[in-house]
């Protein structure tokens, strides 16, 4: 007869392991699960005035961020303005903790100055890594006197000069003025407006001659103008695609894109450093226009959880039908396909940018 | 039209809706009387709170905030002397004056009264115009615009008064000093001594602040006493202010005429409008000897223009979505938030909501007003306490105010050095108004005249707009100096040949007069230096107002020659030790950090200065530095931390 080896002691024994190895599990699995230490507060800094479009921008976004990132945090917004968001990038990029609670939201006043390594800028985007970017379109659109139909419109400026009013040479307007250039435009370029809404006013009262919005600043206020036939719309600049073609704008799908236009004048795809200035300026301003950022070296963790909590939401129904008003049809995009972008985007090689330096100067008298 | 405007009236009378406008309206009178605060803060405080609120609702709250800011900063400016937004510097002029004389309290009241009269015109003209406004601010194109600063800038000759070319003189200081920064037209920058805080130009209420201010406290800390020279009589003084009101229908309804149709144009607003219907104050009165030495015509004047000219300013903010002032681009911000879009669907779909909020201006304006009356009178009872004692608590508050500029050291050196220049200007009697208005029209003016020039050329000369404006520019500089020429005539001949004619007064000439025209006119060499690599079209409006100052001072200079000249003594020392004294406070800022040198500030001075009793002097200090971190928490402010702090 076999002896029986489950003793008590040895049952007890095997007991113990099994609840050993069970807690064992138990406490990796929920310590893998907990490695996220979401902070309770994000402090958003935002290098612009209360109010304006990065700042509502934001806003919009708080509530969004904190329903869906894990543990719920709250996010307070700081409102940091000066320089045209440089003072507040730079104070975020002297001062910002890298714990992961430390939030930028920038947009192209913030890119630009960067890329044309204006003396004020002792920010680096290298430094920061992106949440999620938020895309935009923009029409570019002329005086009817000019023309009844788009194509008349676009034959009648390439042979007289046309009044355009900027905010300054080098603001978001940039690639706009580049791309009219392409085109063969005489552009006379007057800066000093101190919002585009100023430019779009000078465009109604008659003194402009082209104008250009972006999507949201268009739905509201010149789609009228164009319905009443006091506007005549030309182009749009248009979207990237996935795999970084250009095409038209789902928020415009009738109106052609600038690169159409230019190879229905040209016969070809635009090519030289104007192209490649324009290309890169139209990238880093409108494909990314406004971007949520946080220093490089935050726990990764935490980054892959802010990016995750974006991806819980960017491509639902509610979400659309809010964002429509904000941000116009378009969808953020979220994570490394963002940074791949930005990299590409923002590195300007020296020629393109000794390109730019004259052609300013040439051009428009503008310095840089 | 009718059917909306009384059902949104109706709709505004509900609980929710007066609640959360009476929350608006106190957040507003607090945000206005502390200086340096203003509409972009208390917008900010409201700000987080909008979002999924009901439009009505949350639109009253705004407007409450909107209505109120420029009543309730008028206590500052008449009690303490400091401007508290930019619509409020004209205030302070005669406001601060009466207070001197122990009338604050009917500067005040009147002050109140003007406002609230004129908000509530301010806000009739807004439903009138509104629906006809999109054509008429269409019309006003950048030719027309610069006319109006052009307009703006000649009240100089109008406020200096005989000294006619200091005047001119401080104006182009102003105009100077309002160039630094970035050039509009070609993006250069023109900073003098390359230092980078000048980059987006001084701050408007640090200029404001150290111009008229500073000189004020340190001229009160070496006279002694209070700030009403005289004995108040606060209850008269109260029913008198009103009075004062009552008796000039006219000039509220005309000021708060300009005001509100001044604020729809959008680009101008605030800057200009209180000292446009301040200098018309002065052109229309029959005796101006009084003005700038406590008449109360220059308070109702600007008071009841800026209330109107807040309504006026929702014009381009809701119909253009171009915001009239700082306050309404935060306001416009506020908007978006809600889901609302500015332009012609306001006017449309949106119709009973813009009817909203002019009811809800106009009830905030009568709330807003009747608060600060009924504190006027105890409220004005401070400018009896000794100065002393006010002194230091003053100037923290306006290290305070300055620190909301841009929020860096900066700021307060700035103000220093502003302060210093108020200093000698206060003593040797040169047109501080004339400085400020030069500085905060000279944005303005350049881009509007490069803009006329580029959009317009010279057809801008032909503008039916722009010949009115310059005819009644022309009207306000030729006709003053004619109908006195002419009263001259009219007396002479009234008289008989043996009665001597009054023999005009002589003008005077001190020794601070000296050092600033020497000063004045090496400083314009240096910056004429400084600006000497500027491309034309960057360079070309520094270079303009440094020829205005050489100009003025050369001709003043010619007529202390030529004239007969009275010597005046114009003491300074006194004045320059607190000057340092300041400095020197800053220097402690620097090193020990805001906070702890504000506590050490106050509680020394208390002590050793006003010889206050030990447990009265912790107090107060105690009482400075929760309200300093109080303002921190709310604000999100980060205070200079002082160089102890990093070691």
């Amino acid at each position: 007869m076999t002896t029986l080896k489950n003793t008590p002691l040895k049952t007890f024994k095997k007991a113990l392991l099994v609840v050993a190895c069970s807690t064992l599990g138990a406490i990796s699995v929920s310590a893998q699960a907990d490695n996220v230490n979401v902070p309770d507060t994000i402090h958003w800094t935002i290098p612009f005035g209360v109010g304006g479009g990065t700042d509502v921008w934001a806003r919009f976004f708080t509530t969004w961020m904190s329903d869906h990132i894990q543990g719920n945090p709250t996010l307070v917004i700081d409102n940091v303005p000066g320089g045209g968001s440089i003072n507040g990038s730079n104070l975020f990029a002297m001062r910002a903790d890298s714990d992961g609670s430390q939030w930028i939201g920038t947009s192209a006043s913030t890119q630009y100055p960067a890329m044309l390594q204006d003396r004020r800028v002792r920010y680096d985007y290298d430094d920061w890594t992106p949440i999620l970017a938020t895309p935009t379109g923009g029409v570019v659109y002329a005086q009817p006197n000019l023309g009844d139909t788009a194509e008349d419109v676009l034959q009648a400026v390439t042979e007289q000069r046309v009044k355009f009013a900027v905010q300054s040479h080098t603001g978001l307007e940039l690639p706009v003025l580049i791309a009219l250039d392409l085109l063969g435009v005489d552009v006379q370029a007057v800066s000093g407006m101190r919002s585009r809404g100023e430019g779009r006013l000078a465009f109604e009262r008659g003194e402009a001659d082209i104008d250009f919005q972006t999507t949201s600043a268009y739905f509201s206020s010149v789609a009228p103008l164009v319905e009443s036939g006091r506007a005549v719309p030309l182009f749009s600049l248009g979207v990237l695609d996935d795999s970084g073609q250009v095409v038209r704008d789902p928020a415009f799908p009738d109106l052609p894109t600038f690169n159409e236009v230019y190879e229905n004048l040209h016969g070809e795809a635009p090519n030289g450093p104007a192209a490649e200035a324009y290309r890169k300026f139209f990238a880093s301003g409108f494909t990314l226009q406004k971007l949520i950022l946080l220093p490089k070296d935050a726990p990764e963790a935490l980054i892959q959880e802010y990016r995750d909590a974006a991806r819980r939401f960017v491509d639902t129904e509610t979400f659309k039908e809010a964002a429509m008003a904000q941000l116009g049809p378009y969808t953020p995009v979220v994570g490394e396909v963002v940074e791949q972008h930005l990299q590409d985007a923002m590195s300007l090689d020296d020629d393109t940018r000794q390109w730019l330096v004259e052609w300013l100067l040439e051009q428009h008298g503008a310095r840089i | 039209m009718f059917d909306v405007l009384f059902s949104s009236l109706g709709q505004l009378f509900t609980v929710p809706h007066m609640l959360y406008m009476v929350v608006g309206v106190l957040i507003g009178l607090i945000v206005g009387i502390i200086p340096g605060l203003g509409g972009i803060a208390g917008m900010s405080l409201l700000l987080p709170f909008l979002y999924g609120m009901e439009p009505s609702v949350a639109l009253g709250m705004l407007m409450g905030l909107v209505a109120v800011i420029p009543t309730g900063d008028t206590f500052a400016s008449v009690l303490l002397g400091i401007p508290g937004s930019s619509a409020s510097q004209a205030t302070v002029v005669d406001g601060f004056a009466l207070a001197k004389k122990g009338q604050a309290a009917r500067a005040l009241s009147s002050a109140f009264l003007s406002s609230m009269i004129g908000g509530l015109l301010g806000a009739v003209v807004l439903t009138a115009f509104i629906l006809i406004a999109r054509p008429v601010v269409l019309s006003f194109s950048s030719s027309e615009l610069f006319m109006l600063t052009l307009l703006g800038l000649s009240m100089v000759a109008v406020l200096s008064g005989k000294d006619v070319f200091k005047g001119i003189a401080a104006c182009g200081v102003g105009l100077l000093v309002g160039t630094i920064g970035m050039a509009p037209a070609t993006g250069e920058f023109r900073l003098p001594f390359e230092i980078d805080y000048l980059y987006d130009g001084l701050p408007l209420v640090v200029v404001g602040l150290g111009i008229f201010a500073l000189p004020e406290i340190i001229d009160l800390l070496v006279k002694r006493g209070a700030i009403a020279e005289q004995p108040c009589q606060l209850g008269k003084g109260w029913k008198e202010g009103v009075r004062d009101v009552a008796k000039r229908p006219g000039l509220v309804a005309r000021c708060a005429g300009i005001g509100s149709l001044m604020g729809t144009i959008p680009g101008l607003a605030g800057s200009v409008v209180d000292w446009l219907t301040y200098g018309h104050a002065v052109q229309s009165a029959k005796d101006k000897t009084q003005f700038g030495k406590g008449d109360i015509r220059g308070v109702i004047a600007p008071e009841s223009a800026n209330n109107a000219c807040a309504c006026g300013a929702m014009v381009p903010t809701l119909l253009f979505g171009i915001p009239g002032s700082g306050t309404a681009a935060v306001f416009l911000g506020g908007l978006l938030l809600l889901g609302l879009q500015p332009g012609v669907s306001m006017l449309e779909t949106n119709l009973d909501l813009t009817y909203t909020i002019i009811w809800s201006l106009a009830l905030a304006n009568i709330l807003g007003a009747a608060l600060c009356l009924g504190l006027a009178r105890p409220v004005a009872s401070l400018t009896r306490v000794p100065f002393v004692i006010l002194a230091p608590l003053i100037t923290i508050l306006i290290l305070f105010a300055a620190y909301q500029a841009t929020r860096s050291l900066g700021d307060l050196f700035a103000l220093g050095v502003i302060g210093a220049f108020g200093v000698l200007f206060k003593q040797a009697n040169w047109s501080r108004p004339a400085f400020l208005i030069g500085f905060v029209l000279a944005p303005g003016a350049e881009a509007y005249f490069y803009q006329a020039a580029q959009f317009q050329g010279a057809d801008a000369f032909m503008r039916p707009g722009v010949l009115i404006i310059g005819a009644l520019i022309a009207a306000s500089l030729v006709i003053p100096p004619l109908r006195s020429y002419l009263h001259a005539q009219h007396q002479r001949k009234a008289t008989t040949p043996h009665t001597p004619l009054e023999s005009a007064e002589p003008l005077s000439l001190g020794a601070i007069d000296v050092v600033l025209l020497a000063s004045l006119l090496a400083g314009a060499a240096y910056m004429w230096s400084t600006f000497a690599d500027l491309s034309m079209l960057g360079g070309i409006m520094p270079r303009l107002a440094i020829a205005i100052i050489v100009a003025a001072c050369v001709l003043e200079i010619v007529r202390t020659v030529i004239k007969p000249m009275k010597w005046q003594t114009q003491t300074l020392s006194q004045q320059l030790l607190w000057v340092a004294g300041f400095f020197a406070l800053i220097g402690g800022v620097m090193v020990l950090g805001f906070l702890f040198a504000a506590a050490i500030f106050c509680l020394g001075f208390l002590l050793v200065v006003a010889r206050m009793k030990p447990v009265a002097a912790v107090g107060l200090a105690a009482g400075v530095t929760l309200f300093l971190m109080g303002m921190a928490h709310m604000l999100t402010l980060n205070y200079p931390t002082g160089m102890l702090a990093g070691l």
